[in-house]
């Protein structure tokens, strides 16, 4: 069998010298021409200036990480040449502007591209250097310009005709040059498949299945990596009659959110890190007035501000606990786009049917990341608007009992000013009625009411954990969230030597019941079990140990507020096999 | 709507001779006499003595959390622009923990009412000074005098624009009414900061203290001179002014969203459907 081709690009650069832009296009272009592509992106806190990095990979297989070596490097600056050369291919090239870099570099692993000076004799402008770059990157892989100029005239069609054409003629005259010079360029680039790939992040994914939910109403307070669901959505919201409001802080967020939940809509509220710490008061408030909202958290490094622009899995057991009080929740986390718009939709039909908070946990790195799809399944999605909005007349309406026993765990909720229904929701303990007590009888009814009746019918919806491997695996990698695609890859290259298995979880909370799939018995009858997590303590090994009493035989934890990469985690799992 | 006593709610849990009775009752006759039916209206309220109102008024009600009912009354105004919103607070509730919503609350201009029952001190918690308690007042929490100066309400108002900005004294019912009631009609955010004695924890600010220094605005008094207002705001307060201080007919938050202008988000149907065109969009 041939090898499939697999070929990872790094752009790095300074903040606002456009390497998005460079990343972004290739990345659609090469999911227009129908190649599987993964990109995740690295940055710094700050606007300008500092040492940024866009990494895609594309193959004509299913890619589902990043590798740490590129075959081409595109350095926009001098520190990408220095701090990226050592992660190099063999027969790779860095592509450079000596003039604009200050300096020179020979050899067969350098090719130096005058961008500036082919933007400017073909465009006009040293502002087109970036597409004078894109182009480069075509030359040198032979592929085919038609695309790119389709793609150049969709997004500068505001600039008008002659921005595109010389941006066009810029782009070819790069295109060129590298395949004038780049001699020693020989990579072996497959055909392009018949149709085109989508190409989508996890938060575009998310902000895509709440409006796919429904979802009428999002607020939130700007914060790293969170904003592009709300920026998402804020671009779809005047189509699809959404409002989005930008709140005064995260408190305002998730109480405005619940607002608007009370007035009979389905609202969201996301943020990250710190910004969630605010929000807890308000997710304790939806827990005791049984108000179905949806939360969206994108992790990134704490405590405190942490790394505000990196990754890490830190704030699972923040979110299980999240709230002062007890009361039942969901969490999923997506390990994909894919997921990601599933998720968003179980996660708004979960949070309505029960009457909870339901919260869907991202990160970083998987906030960000793109994935291609030939299509996604929108048959799975699901949209019942559970309120009780029927007339009944106005006796049995008068009678409305907000928290009324007489339906068992869900009490029907109702639409302020839809009937002569009133609708009074306390975050004191209250009565059927929902006006506040504090005699022990009601309390304890209740929390069965709010929490033990809930419990098990909200376990019944949960899914089993995703599963690939054989019936009885030697070694298990579990992991959860924005781990999957680096789990998935790192399992299927090690299953040609070894009898290894995989499992995610990203319906984590209530863990799903053993009946639909034991993965307690995997677990159990397996010689090594390895839990990969992107935090430092385990914390989904921890939720294991607490929930099921399993603890699994080794955990890779990484804390460095970085992604995990191909090569290094395959070889961590091997480290755990050989220690054995 | 019937009568008055249809707006009985649950027995109020307040001290006697409280000055949340008279408003209480005020509100409940503004209520009445406006023909707002309890299903038609929402009172939204945080936490403190003032905001169990909506418990022993008959109506939608949002009991949410301390300082925090602001936020909500603008989510439900924003789904649901066709149900009046009133929030009752306290001056701890308002200006203290929700401080910042407040501001912000003005600023949208959402068309709320709302209510501070301003009784400078905190009742719930038992008799600490609160933001608006005077200047040097002692308290088991401040055994040596509040050391912070006061917080004016109305000039903070005023300073922001607020749409209406009024003040009204709990024990002078039939002013207060005339008030509540063009807060309730006023189009836009409504300020209308309640003076309240509190018989238990303020021996500061009594009936007999008020009553010698509150006074109403009279007819000759134009509330839409903003720099007047604030003249009269910052008085030093041997003499109180009553009634409308400040407003002006800017447009509403709920105004300025046009996707609200067909109809309330409430009453917008969905269908998944008309949203699947959206994934194509991704190649």
């Amino acid at each position: 069998m041939r090898e499939s081709m697999d070929y990872t690009i790094l752009i790095g650069g300074k903040a606002g010298q456009g390497l998005q832009t460079i990343g972004g296009v290739l990345a659609r272009l090469f999911s227009r021409m129908g190649y599987h592509v993964f990109s995740h992106q690295d940055y710094m806190s700050r606007i300008r200036g500092g040492h940024n990095f866009y990494q895609l990979r594309f193959s004509d297989k299913e890619v589902s990480s990043s590798k740490k070596k590129a075959h081409i490097i595109v350095a926009l600056d001098l520190t990408t040449i220095e701090l990226h050369k050592e992660d190099l291919e063999e027969n790779g090239i860095i592509i450079f502007d000596a003039q604009s870099v200050k300096q020179t570099f020979t050899g067969q692993e350098y090719l130096n591209v005058p961008f500036d000076k082919i933007a400017v004799e073909n465009g006009g402008d040293k502002i087109m250097s970036n597409t004078a770059a894109i182009g480069a990157v075509l030359g040198m892989l032979r592929l085919e310009m038609t695309l790119l100029e389709e793609i150049i005239h969709t997004n500068l069609k505001k600039k008008g005709n002659d921005i595109i054409n010389k941006n066009i003629l810029t782009a070819k005259a790069g295109y060129q040059y590298a395949i004038n010079e780049c001699t020693q360029c020989s990579f072996a680039v497959s055909m392009p498949g018949k149709n085109g790939n989508m190409l989508i992040d996890t938060s575009q994914a998310v902000g895509l299945g709440s409006i796919m939910s429904g979802c009428k109403f999002y607020c939130g307070y700007p914060m790293t990596p969170s904003t592009a669901v709300m920026n998402y959505i804020g671009s779809k919201a005047q189509e699809y009659s959404i409002v989005v409001e930008q709140t005064e802080d995260e408190i305002s967020s998730i109480n405005m959110a619940l607002g608007a939940s009370y007035g009979g809509v389905r609202s969201m509220t996301g943020s990250s890190g710190g910004g969630f710490a605010l929000m807890t008061e308000g997710v304790s408030l939806a827990g005791m007035m049984e108000l179905p909202v949806v939360i969206t958290l994108a992790q990134r490094p704490g405590p405190a501000t942490g790394l505000p622009t990196r990754t890490e899995q830190g704030d699972l057991l923040f979110v299980l606990h999240s709230g002062h009080g007890e009361f039942p929740r969901v969490v999923f986390a997506p390990g994909n786009p894919e997921q990601g718009l599933y998720l968003t939709n179980k996660a708004f039909d979960l949070a309505e049917k029960y009457q909870i908070p339901a919260f869907i946990i991202t990160d970083q790195y998987i906030a960000d990341a793109q994935w291609t799809y030939e299509s996604l399944d929108t048959n799975n999605l699901v949209y019942n608007d559970y309120r009780l909005r029927s007339s009944e007349g106005e006796e049995a309406e008068s009678a409305y009992k907000r928290y009324s026993f007489s339906e068992g765990a869900v009490s029907p909720l109702a639409v302020p000013g839809d009937s002569k229904r009133l609708v009074v929701l306390d975050s004191d303990e209250h009565d059927e009625d929902g006006h506040m007590i504090e005699d022990a009888e009601m309390r304890t009814k209740m929390m069965q009411k709010r929490l033990f009746q809930k419990l098990p019918l909200i376990q019944q919806e949960i899914e089993a954990p995703f599963y690939f491997g054989g019936e009885k695996p030697d070694i298990v990698v579990t992991g959860w969230g924005s781990t999957y695609g680096i789990i998935k890859d790192a399992v299927m290259s090690l299953s040609k030597t070894q009898n290894i298995a995989m499992l995610h979880f990203s319906q984590i909370y209530p863990l799903p019941l053993y009946e639909h799939f034991d993965y307690l018995k995997i677990l159990s009858e397996a010689r090594i079990t390895i839990c990969v997590e992107n935090n430092a303590t385990g914390q989904f090994a921890y939720l294991m140990r607490a929930e099921t009493g399993y603890k699994f035989t080794h955990n890779i934890n990484h804390f460095d507020g970085r992604p995990f990469l191909l090569e290094s985690l395959t070889g961590e799992i091997n480290e755990c096999i050989e220690r054995l | 709507m019937n009568a008055l006593s249809d707006y009985k709610g649950q027995e109020p849990a307040w001290c006697p001779g409280c000055g949340n009775f008279p408003i209480l009752e005020t509100l409940k006759t503004a209520l009445f006499e406006l023909g707002m039916e309890s299903h038609q209206f929402t009172i939204v309220s945080g936490i403190g003595q003032a905001a169990k109102l909506p418990h022993y008024l008959k109506c939608n009600t949002f009991n949410g959390l301390h300082g925090r009912a602001l936020p909500p009354a603008t989510g439900m105004r924003l789904v649901n622009h066709e149900m009046p919103v009133i929030v009752t607070s306290g001056d701890g509730d308002c200006y203290g923990e929700g401080g910042n919503h407040l501001i912000h609350a003005i600023r949208r201009n959402i068309n709320v009412t709302l209510l501070v029952h301003d009784n400078q001190i905190y009742g719930l918690t038992k008799g600490q000074a609160s933001p608006t308690t005077t200047e040097g007042v002692v308290t088991k929490t401040q055994p040596f005098g509040a050391n912070a100066s006061e917080l004016n309400p109305i000039s903070l108002a005023i300073g922001l624009d607020c749409s209406f900005v009024a003040r009204g004294y709990a024990a002078d019912s039939v002013f207060l009414k005339s008030i509540i009631k063009e807060a309730i009609t006023h189009k836009g955010f409504a300020l209308v900061d309640i003076l309240q004695p509190c018989v238990t924890f303020n021996k500061l600010n009594t009936y007999s203290w008020y009553k010698e220094r509150v006074y109403h605005l009279d007819e000759t008094y134009n509330p839409y001179d903003r720099a007047e207002a604030f003249k009269l705001a910052i008085k030093p307060p041997d003499k109180i002014p009553t009634g409308i201080i400040y407003k002006n007919n800017k447009l509403t938050f709920e105004e300025r969203i046009s996707i609200l202008k067909e109809s309330p988000l409430v009453k917008q149907g969905f269908s998944l459907k008309t949203t699947l065109k959206e994934l194509d969009t991704f190649y």
